[in-house]
């Protein structure tokens, strides 16, 4: 998974990260609106954000096969080691608190002794017994986390801005069109 | 490409159009999170002013804090098979409940006596995990249709610091402003205050939707109707503040209580957005079965103390109506659980402590 295979990302690898980029954006939104507001529309964000925060833990598992199988595309050579670090490090992070941040909400409501409610007669199974104290911490964190989240991704947008327009190395356009880099 | 020195204006330009980007999508966040918008009604905003006329008491709900935990059973008769699928309904089906029952206020020590309402709250276990959790006040009414007037009642009725007693000018000054409460206020005018918690009928008040096998919905309310009858409040109660959880104890030894499940159903017309408004008598009606209560237990180790009676917790074939007040109710109520079960854990042990007696 360290060579690239070529030089963009794969198809599969585009196509993941562009719907996921449209559900996990829509996600924060979603949840940090849901808490938000004592109308309506707190109902039906949470009845989106269950099954949503569902479809994108399965795509993240899916995802993280994607990258194994068909890698990524290396960085330039040019690029200064710190941006690099940065770049390994923000990508890992990204694929943890997607993964962990809707596994944590589906333990978080079986330990509030919530139904974990997909749609209606869609129950999912507890993951832990009920209990305050485990509930309590997995909220904060729930919570937390998906603030962290939503910084990381400003943070990975604006560096893949970073290079479509100042540096213009094909780093962006390796996940956008799939040109290769020079 | 790569183009050799871009001129440093367009650089410029450009590094102005990636902040843009990332500060429009930051405040949209915020705005969105309600940071940006301080007249907007949070549930946060909701239960500090609970909070605010109560006192925090840590560990206990912000409201309905003065309770008991209860343990019983529910057996459909099979009556209301023909309105809803939910399998709570099924003939002959006996699904275990817990439930609460409690006395309005964010005070846990106020005094039995003072309020003229009661409240139930039930969790029914079903198959598959599925629950139904209902939230139901002994009062006819709810004196305000929407989350934002609940939020000035609660406002207006703030205690004052010197007396301990809302503003009366204040309350007036509410009431008058605010039409939809005279049911509320004509009933609680002449309300009897019951001697027990198990002598009184619990309503839904909001309405929500029966969904049955066909995928036909109604509209409907539902209610606790007791076996026990109705006496009011004796001299000798009215000078214990604990009274009803000693009732409660006192008819537990004798055996098990029991109410009856009636469910309202609304012809067309009838408003289903609206809890300060009743429905016609004539409304058919249905006993779907029986509410049988065994036993009681302190809520500071009971097994109600960590159940969030949110009443949008529903089966499939019980769905929300367009009542404001649900989802209002909804979030409010995860805000005070999220609140008190930190309190929990901080406090190592339950801070839930046993009504002084």
């Amino acid at each position: 998974m360290n060579s690239p295979t070529t030089g963009t990302f794969s198809v599969p690898a585009r196509l993941l990260h562009w719907s996921m980029a449209i559900m996990v954006m829509s996600m924060l939104f979603i949840g940090i609106g849901m808490v938000a507001t004592v109308s309506e529309r707190h109902v039906w964000l949470l009845q989106l954000h269950k099954p949503l925060g569902i479809a994108i833990l399965a795509l993240v598992i899916v995802r993280l096969f994607v990258r194994w199988r068909y890698g990524t595309p290396a960085l330039p050579s040019d690029l200064p080691p710190w941006q690099r670090a940065a770049a390994h490090l923000s990508h890992w992070m990204l694929y943890a608190l997607m993964l962990a941040i809707p596994l944590i909400g589906w333990t978080m409501l079986s330990a509030g002794g919530y139904p974990v409610t997909l749609f209606s007669g869609v129950t999912l199974p507890d993951l832990v017994s009920p209990s305050a104290t485990l509930y309590s911490a997995l909220r904060f964190a729930h919570t937390w986390l998906a603030l962290s989240l939503f910084a990381v991704i400003l943070i990975h947008l604006a560096a893949a801005l970073y290079h479509g327009l100042i540096r213009r190395d094909g780093v962006l356009a390796s996940m956008t069109k799939g040109q290769k880099h020079p | 490409m790569i183009l050799k020195t871009p001129p440093p204006l367009n650089t410029i330009f450009r590094f102005t159009v990636i902040g843009l980007v990332i500060a429009i999508l930051a405040t949209a966040f915020a705005y969105v999170g309600g940071w940006l918008d301080p007249g907007r009604l949070t549930p946060d905003r909701m239960i500090n002013t609970l909070e605010d006329n109560a006192g925090v008491h840590e560990g206990y709900r912000r409201n309905h804090a003065k309770g008991y935990c209860v343990v019983g059973r529910f057996e459909s008769n099979g009556n209301a098979v023909s309105l809803s699928r939910a399998s709570v309904f099924e003939t002959g089906r006996v699904s275990p409940v817990i439930g609460r029952l409690a006395i309005p206020g964010g005070d846990p020590h106020a005094n039995d006596g003072m309020p003229p309402i009661r409240s139930f709250a039930l969790q029914f276990q079903l198959p598959n995990d599925e629950q139904w959790r209902t939230a139901m006040n002994a009062m006819p009414v709810f004196p305000v249709s929407t989350p934002q007037a609940f939020w000035e009642l609660l406002k207006a009725s703030q205690p004052d610091s010197q007396s301990g007693k809302p503003d009366a000018a204040k309350m007036a000054a509410f009431f008058a402003d605010h039409p939809e409460t005279k049911p509320f206020l004509a009933w609680a005018k002449t309300a009897q205050r019951s001697s027990s918690f198990v002598n009184v009928e619990y309503n839904s008040l909001d309405a929500f939707r029966f969904i049955d096998a066909d995928g036909t919905t109604q509209f409907v309310r539902w209610g606790l109707v007791p076996e026990a009858p109705f006496t009011s409040m004796t001299e000798a109660q009215k000078r214990d503040p604990d009274f009803l959880s000693k009732d409660l104890r006192e008819r537990l030894n004798q055996g098990p209580q029991r109410w009856h499940l009636i469910v309202a159903v609304a012809n067309p017309g009838d408003p289903t957005n609206d809890a300060t408004l009743v429905w016609p008598e004539d409304r058919r009606q249905i006993d779907a079965g029986v509410v049988t209560i065994e036993s009681a237990q302190a809520q500071a180790d009971g097994p109600c103390r960590d159940i969030n009676y949110d009443p949008l917790v529903l089966p499939d074939g019980i769905a929300g109506s367009d009542d404001p007040l649900l989802s209002a109710r909804s979030a409010a109520y995860s805000e005070s659980y999220n609140r008190r079960t930190r309190e929990e854990a901080e406090s190592a042990t339950p801070s839930t402590q046993e009504p002084r007696s």
